[in-house]
């Protein structure tokens, strides 16, 4: 069983704080893993570095086992490393409809075409509209991204992650922000992920991470903890004084 | 299939000729007939119409900011020139060859434009538009400096119209290329393309978690930009017969600038409406006094700038009359 | 050995007038191209002063750099501070409307051509030494220039309102919570560096010569001395000032030919190597 996503000593410092200390870590093809740990153990550094959006100091990553270290974050994404951002990233002034599409018509390498009109590239507009469908977000496809509610916008971050046609989705905290009413559907809908998408979750909301966790790795202080299935982590002690035992006593 | 379900005419309704956009292309037509007259000011105001568009596709479009414009549009006018005076006279070709000067420049440059921050890119294009006019300056012998490149000597259009006196040829000619470039510039920011730059000037760290080669697109677009400059420089050259240094000066830059913000960026027509505006204005109102007329044109920038970001295209917008290109939630 | 000392007298005028500038920018984030329009002020405030009334030229400098500080305050205040958050282009925008508004304004009020000004006395002349010529005025401009340097920095490093300044353009909104006045701190900044720009365009009118397009003639000057040095840096400021000022003035004597051209080629080559300047710090934004 080889790794879909592997990484072999990585690290990062931001002048002396050390944000990612030597981290090694690897994931199966299929998994549904969480990254958990106390703000600022350099969860979300991770992902950057995992994406690209951050280079390392030294350490590799490999994605189904090519080293793509040295690649630029599109280059990833066009090989399947997909993420979401902790604070929407979104395109304000489109409408969700425009936005999704914009991501399909770049997995499609439709992004050169200056010639026909976007709604004449069916092959995008079609992933684009089944997308919303599975999202519940056609009924307001319409409607430019700032007016909606905070949740729903949540939903187009994913959306656009997804139009991407992930094999590896690194989600960082995508309930962050986000109403428990609405987040009960956003986890639904990743759960509805087929199984050959690996997903990688960053979450804070320890209910979530048991429901839908089949492994969990543990970082603090910008290094893995430990890394097992929820049982094994959740008795750890380690992992408890961490979290002050607050969250994994039950 | 969901798609059968989703109306999608908001997404057409952008994408298709409006009616209001017919009756705008009537516009330089009536002109014609109009104002005969004033056909020399009426083709200006089509090539910097031109000019305008270019800076609308880098700026408005993909969010480039650039203070050195003019430099693309001075490549192309003395380009225009220089082959003319040099023997290759024919208009159409010639305007093919400026561009293609122009977009050469565009396409190195803009290895250096993409790089560092917004001041940077200020400091960068303003540096270059700065270099290439010094250089226009001193090739005396290339490019007459100061006094001009004379002996721009143009054949007739397509080999049968001439370039009459009363600028009628030169009026049409002027119109006809405008006309062309917008529909290509239309076609571009309404297909995948232009949807990608909208994307980028939005927010280019997701464009890039979405697989989107930004600088090679920013890289596109930036050399597109620049042959539009180009073409309309050699325009100017080819009515005019004539090259003058300050195709290049910062002037130039900031002037238009100021136009597109003041008919509105991002939208195409903000680029038309704004000249149209801004050279009926100076038109009329520069000569009585052009102290006065500089200085309120500041002031006026100062007050859209802070009041009126959007510029007439955006009051336009405002009325509830008029559709507009995205829809408008509720 | 004559170029040398004017290419640094040169240079410090350029420090006075970009000094500002640089502080402004790295402060508030705020590109204002019309910084220039501020020493314009300076040296029309002076030459006046230096005509209508007796006043002697110590004086009429000072006054010049206050008057200056003033349209800072004012501009600051009521305009400025309204684009703080604006995208860099409304600045560039809103900057250019200044400049043009300033330069039909001194046009109007003064003329288009250069203003005459007659150096004071005790400025003029030489100092003679062996195998050297310093001219006063020159020489005068160096000393002033570095006494300022060296006050500048000193205020910044070492009183309280460089350490509540120094707190502020690091993170506005943690040194708000701490109880700074940042606000205040952003006019009192701005207004200083119009003072300092206001000195260098009184002092510098012999120099530098003084028209209604002196905003455009040099601004190009001044954004290469932020370029290079690093906003917000003033020991930057000051060496990329003296630089400019020996490049510009070799460059005029040496080259005439090329003129200008070279400055902007270096400028851009540079930006292109190190885009954050020579001296800046390579910031994330």
């Amino acid at each position: 069983m080889s790794a879909v996503l592997q990484t072999r000593n990585l690290s990062k410092s931001f002048g002396g704080f050390v944000a990612s200390n030597n981290v090694s870590l690897s994931i199966q093809p299929g998994a549904r893993q969480a990254l958990i740990g106390p703000n600022g153990a350099g969860k979300t550094t991770l992902i950057n570095l995992l994406t690209g959006f951050l280079e390392p100091n030294s350490g590799e990553v490999f994605l189904m086992g090519a080293n793509v270290t040295r690649l630029a974050q599109h280059q990833r994404v066009k090989r399947g490393l997909v993420r979401t951002f902790q604070i929407n990233q979104l395109f304000a002034e489109m409408s969700v409809l425009e936005s999704v599409t914009l991501s399909a018509c770049e997995r499609l390498g439709l992004g050169w075409r200056w010639w026909q009109p976007v709604e004449r590239h069916l092959a995008a507009l079609d992933a684009a509209t089944e997308l919303l469908a599975t999202l519940r977000l056609l009924d307001v496809a319409h409607e430019k991204v700032r007016s909606l509610p905070y949740g729903r916008q949540r939903l187009v971050e994913i959306a656009l992650a997804l139009a991407s046609r992930p094999q590896v989705l690194l989600l960082d905290e995508p309930a962050a922000g986000v109403p428990a009413s609405e987040s009960r559907e956003l986890f639904e809908s990743i759960a509805r992920l087929p199984k050959d998408v690996t997903i990688l979750l960053i979450e804070h909301d320890m209910d979530l991470v048991f429901r839908f966790a089949e492994r969990i790795s543990v970082m603090v202080g910008g290094a893995l903890l430990a890394e097992d299935v929820p049982e094994v982590i959740a008795r750890d002690r380690r992992v408890r004084e961490v979290y002050l035992g607050e969250i994994l006593d039950g | 299939m969901t798609l059968a379900t989703l109306d999608l005419s908001p997404l057409r309704r952008g994408a298709s000729w409006h009616q209001a956009e017919y009756a705008f292309w009537l516009v330089p037509v009536l002109a014609y007939f109009l104002f005969p007259k004033s056909l020399a000011l009426l083709s200006q105001i089509a090539i910097t119409a031109l000019f305008c568009l270019s800076l609308d596709l880098i700026l408005g479009y993909a969010g480039i900011v650039s203070l050195g414009h003019a430099a693309f549009f001075g490549l192309g006018a003395y380009a225009a020139g220089l082959l003319a005076k040099y023997g290759w006279g024919d208009p159409l070709t010639g305007l093919a060859g400026a561009g293609v000067v122009a977009a050469t420049a565009g396409f190195i440059t803009s290895f250096l434009v993409l790089r560092g921050s917004d001041l940077t890119r200020l400091m960068v294009t303003l540096g270059v538009s700065m270099m290439l006019y010094e250089a226009a300056n001193k090739l005396t012998d290339f490019t007459g400096g100061v006094d001009g490149l004379q002996g721009v000597d143009i054949k007739p259009v397509l080999g049968m119209f001439n370039f009459d006196l009363y600028g009628r040829t030169a009026y049409w000619y002027s119109v006809a290329v405008l006309f062309v470039m917008f529909w290509l510039a239309r076609r571009l920011v309404h297909s995948p393309f232009g949807l990608s730059l909208r994307g980028i000037k939005q927010n280019v760290t997701r464009m890039q978690a979405i697989g989107t080669p930004v600088h090679r697109r920013l890289m596109a677009i930036y050399t597109v930009g620049a042959a539009y400059a180009g073409v309309a420089g050699a325009l100017l050259t080819q009515t005019t017969q004539f090259v003058s240094l300050d195709v290049m000066a910062f002037s130039r830059s900031a002037e238009l600038l100021l136009i597109l913000v003041l008919g509105g960026s991002g939208c195409l027509y903000g680029a038309l409406i704004g000249t149209m505006v801004f050279m009926a204005a100076h038109h009329f109102l520069a000569d009585l006094n052009p102290q006065y007329w500089q200085f309120w044109l500041g002031a006026a920038l100062v007050l859209i700038v802070l009041f009126a970001r959007d510029g007439i295209m955006g009051m336009l917008r405002r009325l509830p009359a008029l559709p507009t290109r995205t829809k408008k939630s509720r | 050995m004559t170029i040398v000392f004017d290419g640094l007298a040169a240079g410090m005028l350029l420090f006075l007038i970009s000094v500002g500038l640089s502080v402004t920018l790295g402060l508030m984030n705020f590109v204002n191209l019309a910084h220039g329009a501020f020493a314009m002020l300076g040296g029309y405030t002076c030459a006046l002063l230096l005509s209508r009334t007796g006043l002697p030229f110590l004086l009429a400098a000072p006054v010049a750099a206050a008057t200056a500080a003033l349209a800072g305050v004012v501009l600051e205040r009521k305009l400025y501070r309204r684009l703080y958050t604006a995208s860099h282009l409304d600045q560039v925008l809103f900057s250019i409307g200044l400049i043009f508004m300033s330069i039909s304004a001194a046009h109007y009020f003064f003329g288009a051509r250069q203003q005459p000004v007659v150096m004071p006395e005790f400025l003029r002349g030489q100092i003679n030494l062996p195998g050297l010529d310093i001219g006063i005025y020159r020489l005068f401009l160096i000393v002033v220039g570095l006494c300022l340097a060296w006050g500048l920095q000193w205020m910044v490093s070492s009183t309280r309102f460089g350490a509540q300044l120094r707190a502020a353009v690091d993170n506005p909104r943690v040194a708000r919570g701490l109880g700074i006045n940042v606000d205040r701190i952003f006019t009192l900044t701005f207004a200083l560096g119009s003072a300092l720009a206001g000195l260098g365009g009184a002092l510098g009118i012999e120099m530098l010569g003084l028209d209604p397009g002196f905003p455009v003639k040099y601004i190009v000057y001044f954004l290469i001395v932020v370029a290079v040095g690093g906003k917000g840096n003033i020991k930057g400021s000051l060496i990329a000032s003296l630089m400019l000022g020996l490049f510009d003035v070799a460059g005029k004597y040496y080259l005439p030919q090329v003129g200008a051209f070279v400055i902007y080629a270096v400028m851009v080559a540079m930006l292109i190597v190190r885009p954050q300047g020579l001296f800046g710090h390579s910031a994330a934004k």
